[in-house]
């Protein structure tokens, strides 16, 4: 399905690569900055405390998996179940608290991870071991974690009133000012920046996304490095998984379903080689932040919601563009100076 | 490489024998274990609930031997059926809406297109994003309403049969497409320089295959088809609903895929592709006979595109090195204990509620 090969950054090419980056992120910021102005013409309300609070909370749970998308896709993957990763886990989680009411409700938090890992490694496993291409192996295991959902739940629901009451707490609870759901992106966030700029493991990733041979040559462990992605994959699925559930007190046979696709383009919006090899924490942050801003703005100024996704559509579209015309122009004045 | 080609020729007559052996496999136990699978009308009535998805496949078999992918079919069905649908409670006459609904389509192809084959665009990254543009114009059309009341010279698409033969209306055009897509593919130059592109777009290229042109006509014919089905599905459904077939997407590549077109493109049958579409119907209609829940049978079609890749894979491997030294044995040994532990909890967390 890859049809062209990335550039590989050679040493002289490196700084402008760094150049490129620091651009790509100035150009959302730019985008930022002035959606924001037009939409606080529109509506005031669009600056305040409370409405700022809004937006966080609704990107917090999006931003988590667009991280674990962005490593994946780093490696010239892509995660397709991550929708039906956080409904499973959602539900078993909420069962398992539902069910035994003795249990301390924090320890959810390490059951969802734990659980999450377990289903991110089965795909690990088909993908590095068995050599499935990804985009295969996760649409099938997008139907089979989802049918197990309706499987395990017999389509029972758990609704709000049935979650002890400190459930809910996990998400929503401001022990620290701030609800603990944004600190929890926050957490992760910066967990992911130092995984992928010091650790080697993390810089296995963007070797083995940018040239396989090369890496394989360099002695990197591709495979495990593979399998890593999606375990990783699926521990932040595991935990977005009770956020979510925790956040709207449900969980339902539905839960995220058809969240891929956003997972997908906030790093796409973010600058995220869809080919591999490049793509950084901060943009994707970016990227997801400019999804719940023009969710958020849409509202504000009143534009009919039923016109969210077409925007949203057009965004993705737009940030395609852009980053391929940029991308373009570094190649021509990359090889201008090379001659 | 003609060495190369050889061996994957053979290799694709073998995986339409593989299909073929699974579809006899799987109606023989159907035919075991429900005494209505064998009726003649049972057969005939289930076929068009897979009409549109099998409408759909046709050209999205192109698209994936050119080694590309159209993510937003589903949306581009939902867009031209919600246009008719908004036309048609706009008081136009249903054909009308029809052929509007069609131009826009074309539109729809031409923008995935323009920007894969133009501007170079990856085709997973475009039409990610057109699926989520041309779902959201369908809702911008129809909000929350659904279209309905048309007349039954329409819905005749969808529910109508041959006379009194039984057989859907819809089948007849899904074998008429069929026809005509197969010999596209293997046929014709068109055909050809469609492989030629899957294989090595940069080689076809310079041997002069006008490879932006055949690759816009692809992503044409891919929004159009997706336009027709979904003329087919909201006949069927007697009403639009502006979600009207989200997710499809999913499914038809599934069925592409298991029907043998390399996801990396350059090599697929149209064969292989209608035995897939096939194989999974009657799977689904045996599962349905046996009360199998609709998501529960996704389990297994999930499985099933899946292991149709693992297991060649594995039984390649196998028997050139299989290498059982302490390593492997204590990898195995630890998967085996954690499915175990998963297993275990998986069973007992479930019956905390349901036990209850």
């Amino acid at each position: 399905m890859i049809a062209e090969k990335p550039v590989v950054a050679s040493p002289p090419e490196r700084r402008f690569w760094q150049i490129f980056v620091k651009f790509r992120e100035t150009g959302i910021i730019i985008f930022i900055v002035l959606l924001s102005v037009l939409v606080t013409l529109r509506n005031s309300a669009f600056l305040s405390a409370d409405n700022f609070r809004d937006i966080l909370l609704n990107i917090s749970i999006l931003i988590i998996v667009a991280l674990a998308q962005t490593m994946v896709i780093i490696t010239r993957g892509i995660d397709l179940s991550v929708g039906s990763m956080i409904g499973l886990t959602a539900m078993m989680v909420s069962y398992t608290v539902t069910g035994l009411p003795g249990m301390p409700v924090f320890l959810a938090i390490p059951l969802g991870m734990a659980l999450g890992a377990v289903l991110g490694s089965l795909n690990g496993l088909i993908i590095a071991v068995g050599g499935v291409p990804p985009i295969i192996a996760t649409l099938g295991m997008l139907s089979i974690y989802r049918g197990l959902i309706f499987f395990y739940s017999n389509g029972k629901w758990i609704n709000a009133f049935e979650f002890p009451p400190e459930f809910r707490e996990l998400a929503k609870g401001t022990p620290l000012g701030i609800p603990n759901l944004i600190l929890f992106a926050i957490a992760v966030i910066i967990a992911v920046f130092f995984f992928l700029k010091y650790t080697r493991r993390g810089r296995d990733i963007y070797a083995v996304g940018s040239n396989p041979d090369a890496a394989r040559f360099a002695g990197i462990q591709i495979k495990q490095t593979i399998f890593t992605v999606y375990m990783i994959s699926g521990i932040l699925c595991g935990l977005a998984g009770v956020l979510w559930a925790s956040r709207f007190e449900s969980a339902q046979t539905n839960t995220a379903l058809g969240f891929e696709l956003q997972t997908v383009a906030a790093p796409v919006v973010g600058g995220v080689n869809i080919f591999g090899g490049s793509g950084n924490v901060l943009g994707v942050v970016l990227g997801g932040f400019l999804l719940g801003i023009i969710n958020n703005s849409l509202t504000l100024v009143q534009i009919s919601p039923f016109w969210q996704l077409a925007a949203q559509g057009l965004l993705i579209l737009l940030a395609v563009v852009v980053d391929s015309f940029i991308l373009r122009r570094l190649k021509r004045f990359s090889s201008k100076r090379k001659r | 490489m003609k060495l190369n080609l050889s061996i994957l020729r053979r290799g694709v007559v073998r995986w339409e024998g593989l299909l073929v052996i699974l579809i006899i496999v799987v109606a023989f136990a159907n035919s075991q274990l429900s005494p209505y699978f064998l009726n003649t009308s049972n057969l005939l009535r289930t076929t068009s609930d897979f009409m549109e998805i099998g409408i759909m496949m046709l050209p999205m078999v192109f698209v994936i031997a050119t080694g590309n992918i159209d993510l937003s079919i589903a949306s581009t069905l939902g867009l031209s059926a919600s246009l008719m649908g908004w036309l048609f409670m706009g008081g136009w006459d249903i054909w009308l809406a029809v052929v509007v609904a069609l131009i826009a389509s074309v539109f729809a192809g031409l923008l995935n297109g323009f920007l894969i084959a133009k501007l170079k665009l990856p085709s997973l990254a475009v039409t990610i994003g057109t699926l989520s543009f041309y779902r959201g114009l369908a809702y911008a059309l129809l909000g929350d309403q659904a279209a309905r009341g048309y007349p039954e010279s329409f819905t005749f698409l969808g529910q109508g049969t041959l006379g009194t033969t039984g057989i859907p209306f819809s089948l007849l055009i899904f074998g008429g497409f069929a026809l005509i897509f197969g010999l596209l593919l293997h046929k014709t130059t068109f055909g050809r320089y469609i492989f030629a592109i899957g294989n090595n777009e940069q080689a076809s290229r310079f041997s002069g295959v006008p490879v932006d042109r055949i690759k816009m006509g692809i992503f044409v014919l891919s929004s159009v088809m997706a336009a027709i089905a979904g003329f087919i599905l909201a006949a069927r459904f007697g009403s639009t609903r502006p979600d009207i077939g989200t997710g499809l997407e999913l499914t038809v590549i599934t069925v592409t895929v298991l029907g043998g077109v390399s996801i990396f493109g350059g090599s697929g049958t149209m064969v292989g592709a209608v035995l897939a579409l096939i194989l999974v119907g009657i799977l689904r209609f045996g599962m349905g006979l046996i009360n199998l829940q609709g998501q529960v049978q996704d389990i297994i079609i999930g499985l099933l595109l899946i292991l149709s890749i693992l297991l060649p894979r594995f039984g390649k491997q196998l028997t050139s090195s299989l290498s059982l030294n302490r390593g492997v044995v204590f990898r195995v040994a630890g998967v085996v204990t954690v499915a175990l532990v998963f297993g275990i909890f998986f069973f007992w967390s479930r019956t905390l509620v349901l036990a209850r």
